[in-house]
């Protein structure tokens, strides 16, 4: 593999971790969220200056940042959590908008429209593919768990959930937690892998792309995040289309629309992939050739 | 100087209330948001930048078009995107996702279409100002203060004396209900579109007019949608309200603190609003709005 796949394979990685985390609030607790990369911006940007100016390690850094990403998601899912639907879109909207607005107007430290460039570098493709599979085993445990049936439970009916027990709010705050962690996490690797921090690379646009990713592969399914993701960062790659930015998005808008159409539940729907579907679908195709058992 | 600052924040909030008319309209009707309101908003400034600049150089002519070209998008929309989603009776929140799409989508598309730059309207003549209680104002201000105003009182006319307005008011109260009293939901909705999509139009065409078409034009929509919640979503008195009184806070801020404080401040209003008083100022009270 060269330099250059490498590349592609490690942004990949990096972005898998933030569809992941937007999966667990949007796809299995059913909270929409428009603002999601600028838990990214808050994980970049603190994770790049305490290292730029304090001189922490970077995986210190990278924990700076996620405690920060996940203080401001619970103070904004404490305001906001108890209201439902299109209130939490917007405010999760304005949030990632003001956080964008903030770095941009503290230009003395953050570098503001100019940039923050030399960040220390760090990201290497063995660690961020680590923390995908450990993060991945962690989310695949905590879904099996009760904490984590709760939360589909609130997703697939909030009143029926709350009727049998379930403490909404809890479980809400819980996943916010999860997903701005994530993204937090994810929005550090990618300081350090790119050594330059930008306030524009963590606009709307980025929000859209990470609920698109999660979406397109099904709501309620971890490998369809993960296949989603991977294709949508490797396609452009592959086709090396023109003027490749807008094309992709273009596409990534329509791709939206007829899958919301013609699948709502995504390409995966709430299906996973394990040792026991592959056994089961090798079972099935076994019966029905040979019939009988 | 401040009443030249307040009409210039009327102008722009006149803008925004043409947009957030529009949203809380749909909201009113279908309790979601229409997230690709933003592409009528755009289409309507470049339909006008494109008839003044290559065939007609009338103001008025190509203000109609931008609005009747905004209303055939918000009809196209509705009819290829939302009236399959709601005729499966999917969940709201799928529509606010295929909202988002297409606004992706249409963004990028008029990119690709007429490139990323700025397109100034030709021959706008905002020279001669005109002296009003000692400040003096732009042209372009004024016409843009007189037609929204006019607009916006034919749509209340619309919506408070007409036979449509009357099956609009009802649906709004209970969209089941109407549909039983004989009123043909589908075309009611898709009315209620093309209304919304003409204002959509006619404020792109201003905003156009005022600052220049380009494809990040439609993001001003969120401002609009700040107003309409500040207001409250669900009423059109209320939409505009909130939209004017933005406007003029916007205004204001860029005038006398900073001029980059006044998004954070915009932002801030509209978390600051949904903590304390989700229902806005003139919202219909309702425990959930999902």
């Amino acid at each position: 593999m060269n330099s250059y796949w490498l590349g592609v394979s490690t942004l990949a990685g990096i972005y898998l971790i933030a569809t992941l985390g937007v999966s667990i609030l949007t796809g299995f607790t059913g909270l929409f969220s428009m603002g999601h990369a600028g838990f990214m911006c808050i994980g970049a940007y603190v994770s790049a200056l305490s290292t730029n100016f304090f001189g922490v390690p970077f995986y210190i850094g990278l924990i700076f940042g996620v405690i920060a990403a996940v203080l401001v998601g619970m103070l904004v899912g404490f305001s906001t959590l108890k209201l439902r639907g299109d209130y939490f879109v917007i405010t999760t909207l304005a949030l990632g908008e003001i956080v964008k607005l903030v770095v941009e107007n503290f230009a003395n430290v953050t570098g503001g429209a100019k940039g923050l460039p030399d960040v220390v570098a760090g990201t290497t493709f063995k660690i961020v593919l680590v923390l995908d599979i450990i993060i991945i085993i962690l989310l695949v445990n905590f879904l099996k768990s009760k904490h984590g049936r709760n939360c589909i439970a609130i997703r697939e009916e909030e009143l029926a959930a709350k009727v049998i027990g379930i403490d909404v709010m809890k479980y809400k705050m819980i996943a916010m937690s999860i997903s701005c962690a994530l993204t937090g996490l994810s929005g550090g690797l990618l300081a350090h892998y790119m050594h330059y921090l930008h306030p524009v690379m963590f606009n709307m646009v980025k929000s859209n792309e990470l609920i698109v990713m999660v979406i397109l592969g099904g709501q309620g399914s971890l490998i369809g995040t993960v296949v989603s993701t991977i294709f949508l960062v490797f396609l452009p790659e592959i086709l090396r289309v023109g003027s490749a930015q807008e094309w992709r998005m273009f596409l990534y808008g329509v791709l939206v629309v007829i899958v919301i159409i013609a699948r709502p539940s995504g390409l995966f729907g709430n299906r996973e992939i394990n040792l026991k579907t592959i056994k089961n679908f090798f079972k099935n195709i076994r019966l029905k050739t040979l019939g009988g058992n | 100087m401040l009443i030249q600052q307040l009409f210039t924040g009327l102008s722009i909030g006149g803008i925004y209330a043409l947009m957030a008319v529009g949203y809380s309209l749909i909201y009113s009707l279908l309790n979601f948001t229409n997230f690709a309101h933003s592409i009528a908003v755009t289409v309507g400034a470049y339909t006008g930048f494109l008839i003044l600049s290559k065939y007609i150089p009338n103001l008025y002519i190509a203000l109609v078009m931008a609005i009747i070209i905004g209303g055939i998008i918000s009809a196209f929309i509705e009819t290829i995107s939302y009236r399959p989603l709601l005729n499966k009776g999917a969940k709201r929140i799928y529509l606010l996702i295929a909202g988002l799409g297409l606004s992706t989508a249409g963004e990028n598309l008029l990119i690709i279409i007429f490139g990323g730059r700025f397109k100034a309207y030709p021959n706008i003549n905002n020279a001669n100002p005109i002296n009003i209680l000692g400040a003096s104002i732009g042209s372009v201000d004024i016409i843009i203060l007189i037609v929204s105003v006019i607009t916006l009182i034919l749509v209340e006319i619309l919506i408070q004396k007409s036979k449509v307005g009357l099956a609009i008011r009802g649906a709004a109260f209970d969209l089941d209900v109407t549909s039983l009293m004989g009123v043909n939901v589908n075309r009611l909705i898709l009315i209620v579109f093309i209304i919304a999509g003409s204002l959509a139009g006619l404020s792109g065409f201003f905003l156009g007019m005022k600052y220049t078409a380009y494809p990040a034009l439609g993001q001003m929509t969120t401002k609009a949608f700040i107003g309409a919640v500040l207001g409250g979503l669900g009423s059109i008195q209320g939409a505009v309200l909130g939209a004017i009184i933005l406007g003029i806070i916007e205004t204001l801020i860029s005038a006398f603190i900073s001029s980059s404080m006044r998004d954070i401040v915009s932002f801030s209003i509209l978390i600051l609003v949904l903590m304390i008083r989700p229902n806005g100022i003139m919202g219909k009270i309702t425990e959930d709005k999902a």
